[in-house]
């Protein structure tokens, strides 16, 4: 017996090491749930002259939802919000670091599946947002308050398991 | 078996070697203010770049380590302490931007645990240590047996016709004959 245990040892480890394999290292839980969502002011894109600020949707429940025009997962996420999401909650997006200025005649073009996109050209928005990739999504209530943070494309299925319960929480 | 553990240990000890890291330079530095720069790098070496996970924030040249160096050096020109800055960061991106985390309930396992194994190792080895200790002395050699032994060495040189010592149970001495 005692001469296997080398082997067990090893076999464990090698247990840990395959199961390392199947974890998201970009998961990493957020600390700004349950905290109030940073505050901003930024160009709304598109409508020349106009801001959006959270401040302006308090007392509604709404989704952040961080992009970028040269984000093909976002863009794909797109056409899930326009078909799928419809009108079950005001999007907001976040543009993400859109050096090129593709994203106003993007959303022109395909359609914007926001109520309102902001400009945030240098990432210093994302950055209070804690972002690391794109997209990701925020579910903020009433208050203002950061309920959840999404990492990675809303499928039709995160969006039945994730979202939508919380949302219809959120919303009665 | 034997070349089973010493396999297994090889391994182990593969494992635990380090990576070489390569040099630790600051990535694009900003020339303006020395002295702040000197205090972003002496901050940004224990920070992860949340990008590129296995970087350090001084180190990466990930576009968003780029803006977060530039928020970081913002938040300093505003007259934030170095504590200041990464309990900003903290809130925003959470323990996992440190390199060094904090001792909290969560961490403790990972603080803890290179004691833990140590303990542990420290009380086979002693385990081991005991029980070899504890292990019978060999039986003492009987004269007989001494004598038989001698006579085996120096059997070469005894000349033909020499009688062995007879002892009972032991191997018996070749007889000269069959040389």
């Amino acid at each position: 017996m005692r001469r296997w245990i080398p082997l067990f040892v090893v076999a464990a480890l090698g247990v840990f090491l395959y199961l390392g394999l199947y974890l998201n290292p970009k998961e990493v839980p957020s600390p700004l749930v349950g905290q109030p969502a940073p505050d901003f002011s930024l160009p709304v894109v598109g409508r020349p002259g106009e801001t959006f600020s959270p401040t302006d949707v308090r007392g509604e429940v709404w989704l952040l939802n961080i992009w970028a025009p040269w984000c093909s997962i976002c863009l794909k996420e797109h056409r899930v919000f326009r078909e799928l999401i419809g009108d079950e909650v005001p999007i907001y997006g976040l543009t993400w670091k859109d050096l090129d200025r593709e994203a106003a005649p993007m959303l022109a073009r395909n359609g914007s599946p926001y109520v309102k996109a902001v400009d945030d050209i240098d990432g210093r928005v994302a950055i209070r947002y804690g972002v690391t990739v794109t997209p990701e999504t925020f579910v903020i209530d009433r208050h203002g308050v950061i309920r959840m943070k999404h990492v990675g494309p809303i499928t039709p299925r995160v969006w039945d398991e994730r979202f939508r319960p919380l949302l219809r929480e959120l919303q009665t | 078996m034997r070349s089973g553990i010493r396999i297994a240990a090889a391994l182990l000890w593969l494992l635990a070697l380090p990576l070489p890291l390569s040099a630790s330079q600051p990535a694009l530095p900003n020339a303006d203010d020395p002295v702040l720069e000197a205090r972003l790098n002496a901050l940004a070496v224990d920070l992860r770049c949340v990008v590129c996970q296995n970087e350090s924030l001084a180190e990466s040249r990930a576009s968003l380590a780029l803006d977060l160096r530039e928020e970081i050096r913002e938040m300093m020109r505003d007259g934030l302490t170095d504590e200041e800055v990464v309990e900003s960061l903290v809130a925003r991106y959470g323990d996992f931007v440190l390199y060094r985390p904090p001792v909290k309930p969560l961490t403790y396992a990972l603080w803890g645990g290179p004691f833990v194994f140590l303990l542990i190792g420290i009380g086979v080895a002693a385990a081991t240590l005991h029980r070899r200790r504890s292990m019978p002395e060999s039986e003492s050699i009987s004269p007989e047996a001494l004598r038989q032994a001698a006579w085996l060495l120096q059997s070469n040189d005894v000349s033909p016709g020499a009688q062995a010592p007879e002892t009972p149970g032991g191997p018996r001495p070749p007889s000269s004959q069959e040389r």
